[in-house]
């Protein structure tokens, strides 16, 4: 409810509307950077605002039930044979909703030539990703045990349609759901995630979406954890599975180890070692994770 | 690996007999700069200056160095109403956040570790709900 209510005083009050009658003190702006420095998190390679591999149950930015923040970010993953670039945008509004957007370049450099794509093929895909907070405050409720608790729902657009099609896909676009928990343990400087995500996406969907060995919904299990050593360094490790449905080419989990580093709620930066698993009949896919992420 | 063993005995049992949080913390006098700080800081944040027009300033940081004496289980009892003695400001969680920050930075002032900091705020943190009301 409250959540309406502020969506509704915001759009009679925008743009440039006196104040309401019974505020005699300066607005606070609406983009407040109000929350504490990390805990809007950073963007994850299909956009969410959470680590690198898995969503948080935290709305990105550091907008707090009053105010909005935007983010935006780059992320690039450098692997033995393949490339991930990654670019998207998110708004997180009072603290409730999330709205995000990321495109995904998937280039296969050599293997593109070994299946006979041709150097350097690019799988391309479009996410588009809404979360609502449920219930909950990972941060301040240091006196329960529950944890803020997140729906999140993305839907894929592989712009490689009739390709994943004749890989074994089902099909191109997708729609998955998850349910994300964090928990920060402040009294020990920790932050836990956990997700349940329903998906039949192949490596993220870049793959398409189920295929000749399964085409249902499967839950997929993901966490992470976070140690933050100072207010403005964070490191963590993440593992998430995937599901394994095309015949092809075998599917593995993905994890990675990371260091996050918030110079202001501005910027962060993220470094990672990550290992996503075997990709299209390769060996697995570990190499460098890099993302920047910029807010306001 | 007699003395790893030796050393981890010897740690476990001086956790055993670990300092309160107001020992960690470094006691009154530390509690008491810090608090300072924090307020000067906050008074000076054109986030949250405006809430302190109307305080007495030196009363406050006392009172308040007692509640987080009080918090961290120091020699002190503060048995004030958060809600009450917060009410009349109208609060906003922006204001609740920007308070901490200005507390993480005073502490940090004190040299009091991060992980010490975040034990104290988290017996603050879930204060919030008394603190702010709109």
């Amino acid at each position: 409810m409250r959540f309406l209510a502020r969506m509704v005083v915001v759009s009679f009050t925008l743009p440039g509307s006196a104040p309401a009658v019974g505020q005699p003190e300066a607005a606070a702006p609406l983009f407040d950077r109000g929350r504490l420095l990390a805990t809007g998190g950073v963007s994850t390679v299909e956009g969410a605002g959470g680590g690198g591999l898995v969503p948080w149950a935290l709305i990105t930015g550091y907008a707090t039930r009053d105010g909005v923040g935007v983010t935006g970010f780059g992320t690039a993953v450098v692997a033995r044979d393949m490339n991930l670039y990654v670019a998207g945008a998110g708004i997180g509004l009072f603290d409730r909703v999330e709205l995000t957007y990321a495109r995904q370049w998937f280039d296969t450099r050599g293997v593109g030539a070994k299946l006979g794509l041709g150097q350097g093929y690019t799988f391309e895909q479009d996410v588009v990703g809404a979360k609502l907070r449920l219930l909950g405050d990972a941060v301040y409720a240091q006196d329960s045990w529950l944890p803020q608790l997140s729906l999140g729902a993305q839907y894929k657009i592989n712009h490689q349609e009739s390709l994943v099609r004749a890989l074994g896909a089902a099909r191109a676009q997708d729609a998955e759901f998850y349910l994300a928990a964090s928990k920060l343990l402040l009294e020990h400087s920790v932050l836990l995630n956990g997700t349940v995500r329903l998906t039949r996406a192949n490596q993220f969907g870049l793959l398409g979406f189920g295929g000749d060995r399964g085409d249902r919904y499967q839950p997929q299990f993901e966490g992470s954890v976070v140690w933050l050593a100072s207010r403005d360094l964070a490191f963590g490790a993440e593992y998430r599975t995937k599901p394994d449905n095309l015949s092809f080419a075998k599917e593995g989990d993905a994890w990675d180890l990371f260091v996050a580093w918030f110079p202001s709620k501005h910027a962060s930066v993220t470094l990672a070692y990550v290992d996503l698993g075997p990709i299209a009949g390769q060996r697995t896919q570990n190499g460098v994770y890099l993302s920047l992420q910029v807010g306001f | 690996m007699r003395w790893v063993l030796a050393a981890i005995i010897l740690g476990a049992a001086s956790s055993a007999h670990a300092a309160t949080l107001y020992e960690q913390l470094g006691g009154m006098e530390r509690i008491s700069r810090f608090t300072a700080t924090m307020i000067d800081l906050s008074v000076a944040d054109p986030r949250t200056a405006e809430k302190f027009d109307n305080s007495n300033l030196d009363r406050l940081k006392r009172v308040i160095a007692q509640h987080l004496c009080t918090v961290a289980d120091g020699p002190c009892t503060y048995t004030r109403s958060l809600r009450g003695s917060h009410v009349q400001l109208e609060l906003t969680q922006r204001h609740f956040y920007a308070v901490v920050e200005n507390l993480q930075t005073a502490m940090d002032r004190e040299g009091i570790p991060f992980r010490v900091q975040n034990r104290l705020l988290a017996r603050l943190a879930p204060m919030i709900r008394e603190v702010v009301t709109r």
